[in-house]
């Protein structure tokens, strides 16, 4: 596979680049920018709220939204668990003081420890690191909205193309948000767009991880690095390429099968859940308007 | 004879008809006061683009006192506006009008309407069914086309063989593809400018690209409005996602120098893609 290396600022290459991946940053940090002034525009609002977790892309979303209304018009919310690492709320901190955007931190160790407490059974198993994982996420996702309405402002999702793409989301979770900037951008397309922006180049170069429990990366879990995936879901879904023409272009068959499948299983992530269908006119269905509506006579 | 030409590159509000209305009457203001002759708004500057469902609800007929107010405004000059029209029989089109000294001159409902992809106004829309130029005080006949029209190779062809000299493009094309192969780092700006400069050269025509900013939904419309010249050479680019209303000016006499050095029009051979396409209609429908 030829590859070039994304640039740092010293030279060093701090990330693999598909060629096939490379963008315009300039033209995509415009219109990302545009996009966050837009969606406020649209829905009345003038201030947003993110979840920094000390990676690369509530990183990026947070430098797009600082740009696009200015920084003290986002909060940055700093939400760790009692396992997290040290490491990632410092680099979060450091994201939110290099852009000068008022931050809190709220421990969602309390939360997420009194709900399994309370909720076990006697005699159940203790509750898998996927279930712990996922239920922090949902913890994260109602302090977020929580701290919408007392901000008054919205919330921006900070998930990328790749990630929805396999489902390497959490359901109503870290999926959960007023609108996404970078939803359009694979994992190795958002590393450029940081290096355009100035993301700290430690954030860049660590591995990527949902930092669920400790030790956890991305790539180790998925099993295969953010390059060869990208690559693969760009000439999967963006240039249509069946899977035989996906293996004469040289991707291994079984991986092929493989994400293939998780896109298809992650179908369900993607869209509004469906109405049964009753009445002449539902929601989603013959109902259809502008997600941000603007009232009858203005 | 030089027109001076504006482009108003604007973001208009998704729905929002009264602010878009009052938008449009400044910058008609502005641009006449500033000697325009001809003053171009985007593809439903009145009403944004992703409408849905709202289409029936901003929708105006002819008559529309707004219309008519907005019409009352361009006394001693042109001007292109958008908007959803409902006709009599209560279709919806999307329409582009061209007001002058005070009326509407000129109707062109757009002819086709994008229905895959991200497109999808077939479902809202009723099709155009006319493709006329338009005579103008500018003293030549205008040829109105919107956004998708232009992408369909019979729609240049047809206004300038029925007299367009100035071809007129309003549209709400939204920016696609940043591949960092495309020469201004947009896909959607490479393809428009390729085909632009391709019917201007082909129809000896001056060509007049308008084409809004702003976001819709998910989509940003990518601006980039344009002036081309009869020989294909770009007069003026507006530069690409800034809101603005930008003057730039073209010489109709350019067109009469480029039909006279390079007659390709007087050499167009209608009556041969007359017959032809009766015969590929026939045979398309199983005839012969």
């Amino acid at each position: 596979m030829s590859t070039v290396s994304g640039p740092g600022a010293t030279g060093t290459a701090l990330f693999e680049l598909p060629p096939e991946l490379a963008i315009d940053t300039r033209v995509a940090r415009r219109i990302m920018v545009g996009f966050v002034r837009g969606q406020l525009r649209q829905a009345g609002f003038e201030r947003a709220v993110l979840g920094l977790s000390g990676g690369i892309d509530s990183a990026v979303v947070a430098f797009l939204v600082a740009e696009a209304i200015g920084p003290e018009r986002l909060l940055c919310v700093l939400m760790p668990y009692r396992t997290s690492s040290a490491a990632s709320l410092e680099d979060a901190r450091s994201v939110a003081d290099r852009l000068g955007c008022p931050s809190r931190v709220v421990d969602i160790s309390p939360m997420v420890d009194g709900y399994f407490s309370t909720a076990a059974e006697p005699g159940e198993p203790e509750p898998s690191t996927l279930r712990r994982g996922n239920f922090m996420a949902r913890a994260r996702m109602a302090v977020l909205y929580d701290l919408s309405a007392a901000w008054r402002g919205l919330v921006v999702g900070t998930g990328n193309k790749t990630e929805v793409l396999i489902g390497y989301t959490t359901h109503f979770g870290d999926d959960a948000c007023a609108f996404d900037p970078v939803g359009d951008l694979y994992k190795s397309q958002l590393r450029q767009v940081a290096v355009e922006l100035g993301v700290p180049e430690r954030i860049i170069a660590k591995p990527p991880t949902a930092d669920l429990w400790p030790g956890q990366t991305d790539e180790a879990e998925v099993g295969v690095s953010y390059a060869e995936l990208d690559r693969l879901l760009y000439w999967m879904v963006d240039r249509r390429r069946s899977a035989a023409e996906l293996v004469e272009r040289g991707f291994d068959p079984a991986f092929v099968e493989r994400v293939a499948r998780m896109v298809a299983g992650a179908e369900f992530k993607r869209q509004v859940p469906p109405i049964a269908k009753l009445g002449p006119r539902t929601s989603g269905v013959d109902y259809l308007y502008p997600r941000r509506r603007p009232a009858p006579g203005t | 004879m030089n027109v001076r030409v504006a482009l108003a590159q604007l973001a208009p509000r998704l729905g929002r008809l009264d602010d878009n209305l009052a938008a449009h009457r400044e910058v008609l203001a502005r641009a006449r006061a500033d000697g325009a002759d001809l003053v171009v708004f985007p593809e439903l500057g009145l009403t944004g683009y992703q409408l849905q469902d709202l289409s029936a609800e901003v929708a105006m007929t002819l008559d529309d006192p707004r219309l008519e107010a907005l019409a009352a405004e361009t006394a001693g000059c042109s001007a292109i506006v958008s908007f959803v029209e409902e006709a009599s029989d209560h279709r919806l089109f999307i329409a582009a009008a061209l007001m002058e000294d005070g009326a509407i001159r000129h109707v062109h409902r757009k002819i086709y309407l994008p229905t895959y992809g991200l497109f999808d106004e077939r479902r809202f829309f009723a099709a155009g069914q006319v493709l006329r130029a338009a005579p103008s005080r500018l003293g030549v006949p205008l040829g109105l086309a919107v956004c998708e029209d232009f992408w369909h190779l019979p729609v240049p062809l047809m206004l300038a063989l029925d007299g367009a000299q100035v071809l007129v493009n309003v549209s709400s094309s939204p920016g696609r593809d940043v591949a960092a192969t495309h020469e201004v780092g947009l896909g959607t700006a490479t393809s428009w400018r390729t085909l632009m400069r391709t019917y201007a050269m082909l129809t000896t025509s001056h060509v007049i690209f308008c084409n809004r900013v702003g976001v819709d939904e998910s989509v940003t419309f990518w601006g980039g409005s344009e002036i081309i010249g009869p020989d294909g050479e770009s007069i003026f680019q507006a530069p690409l996602h800034d809101e603005g209303v930008f003057v730039a000016e073209l010489d109709l006499a350019d067109v009469r120098r480029e039909r006279i050095a390079l007659p390709l029009l007087r050499d167009e051979r209608p009556e041969l893609v007359r017959r032809q396409l009766e015969r590929i209609l026939r045979a398309r429908a199983g005839e012969s």
